[in-house]
């Protein structure tokens, strides 16, 4: 019988391991760029007082967040290339970046009820206070309103950046050579299971755990300033 | 034009199969994160450290790691480790989503049972309830109402984790939809890919609000409950 676990194979492959976990890493990142401007550009839209702008918005957010995410890839890689009315160039996405919007607008959805919860916070003298001023809408946002918001939706944000990572490999599905990727063309090319996704989810592990952790420092650390 | 939207009857027969597949697999996995929640959601606050310790092990692992690497783990590697041939991949996706579930709910129980006022323990304490009774019938009972609202949202994404047992070889919604689309190619009646996967997304949209519903009417009820005393 062989061996369950051969310490040799594990060494040899995690090299490999670490790159994809780097491409996923990387497609993480550039998601959560993406999910942050889209996000407070979401969540401007969906507080617009005009009734037709905030609606739709509200809507493509409650779809985005009750739709499973894997779905929402496959529409982006499977069904956008065979809209008839799109140029190639723009529905023919490549594997990275079909994830990075993917995830990127997935949890921008995400990020603009952050972003709501904050901009709700401000306290309603600051409004007022714009108004007595007399202050132009986009100098109320830009040096009033946001500069007070963004820094109380950081904590829920970062919960939501590490949510975005764990949620990465799911580009396997796409192929996207990410680290779980890589463990299944192991597990084809070799035909081991244990070592390839044991130490997937120990890299997992390692890079969630602290990433935690640091969102966990935040929060008490806004809970401490804003106190 | 909506005649253009929809599908064929036997494509829906087809993607009503695999709904009922994803359903079974939400039930499971929301029976076992329930389970989790509520003996780890007790357990972090219990009075022996190395139960507490047991318990943190469990949530920062089941959360640190994600669904679908802990979902490909079960079902490669595990059968392996133990030397048990293979597992159905309906227990691996129940297990796996189950475990993990599980972990997240534990935190909305541990805190929706510190937000219980203290002098109701207190009083309990004076009563002479057991530690048993005063779970049971005091602090349980009165976390429901606060431990409702976010559990909705988590079975809400358990829902949507439970797209990713389609990649190991369970015929759920996703995969039905995956398969008409490979066959598409030879298929007598060919669909519209964008068609097909909105369809999908569609029937997601759908048993997710059900789900939401579900829980609002669990909440109001909840609500009531406590509304007289």
């Amino acid at each position: 019988m062989p061996a369950r676990w051969r310490w040799d194979y594990a060494w040899e492959i995690t090299p490999q391991l670490i790159e994809g976990m780097l491409k996923t890493v990387l497609a993480t990142l550039l998601g959560i760029v993406l999910a942050v401007v889209l996000g407070l550009f979401l969540a401007l839209g969906r507080r617009s007082e005009r009734k037709w702008v905030s609606y739709p918005f509200a809507w493509f957010i409650e779809f985005v967040r009750s739709t499973p995410l894997l779905v929402q890839l496959f529409f982006l890689f499977y069904a956008l290339p065979q809209v008839e009315f799109l140029p190639r160039s723009i529905s023919t996405l490549s594997p990275l970046t079909t994830l990075v919007i993917g995830i990127g607008v997935h949890y921008a959805c995400y990020c603009s009820e952050a972003y709501r919860a904050g901009i709700n916070s401000v306290p309603k003298g600051q409004w007022e206070a714009s108004t007595a001023l007399n202050l132009k809408t986009t100098t109320k946002w830009r040096n009033v309103i946001l500069p007070q918001a963004i820094p109380r939706s950081l904590p829920p944000l970062g919960n939501y950046f590490v949510a975005m990572f764990k949620d990465a490999p799911q580009g396997a599905a796409i192929t996207y050579a990410g680290v779980l990727f890589v463990a299944r063309a192991l597990q084809s090319a070799d035909f081991r299971t244990v070592e390839p996704f044991t130490i997937a989810g120990i890299l997992f592990l390692i890079v969630s755990i602290p990433a935690a952790m640091l969102v966990r420092r935040l929060e008490r650390r806004v809970a401490y300033e804003s106190d | 034009m909506l005649e253009e939207l929809l599908l064929n009857s036997r494509q829906y027969g087809n993607l009503l199969e695999g709904t009922w597949v994803t359903i079974q697999v939400i039930l499971g996995s929301f029976a076992l994160g329930t389970l989790m929640s509520l003996i780890m959601g007790v357990a972090r606050l219990s009075r022996r450290p190395w139960i507490r310790g047991l318990a943190l092990v469990y949530i920062e692992f089941a959360r640190g790691i994600s669904a679908i690497i802990l979902l490909f783990w079960m079902f490669f590697a595990l059968p392996i480790l133990f030397g048990v041939g293979s597992m159905p991949p309906m227990l691996a996706g129940i297990l796996a989503l189950g475990f993990n579930m599980g972990a997240y709910g534990a935190e909305i129980v541990r805190g929706a049972i510190q937000s219980v006022p203290r002098g109701q323990t207190e009083a309990s304490i004076a009563l002479n309830l057991t530690e048993r009774q005063r779970l049971r019938h005091v602090l349980l009972p009165q976390a429901v109402p606060i431990i409702l609202p976010p559990y909705g949202n988590l079975t809400i994404e358990v829902l949507k984790g439970t797209a990713l047992v389609s990649l190991i070889t369970l015929t759920d919604l996703t995969r039905v939809a995956l398969v008409i689309r490979q066959n598409n190619v030879i298929s007598s009646d060919p669909v519209s890919i964008p068609i097909l996967w909105i369809n999908v997304l569609v029937i997601y949209l759908i048993l997710a609000q059900v789900l939401a519903q579900s829980f609002k009417v669990a909440e109001r009820r909840a609500a009531r409950k406590f509304a007289s005393t």
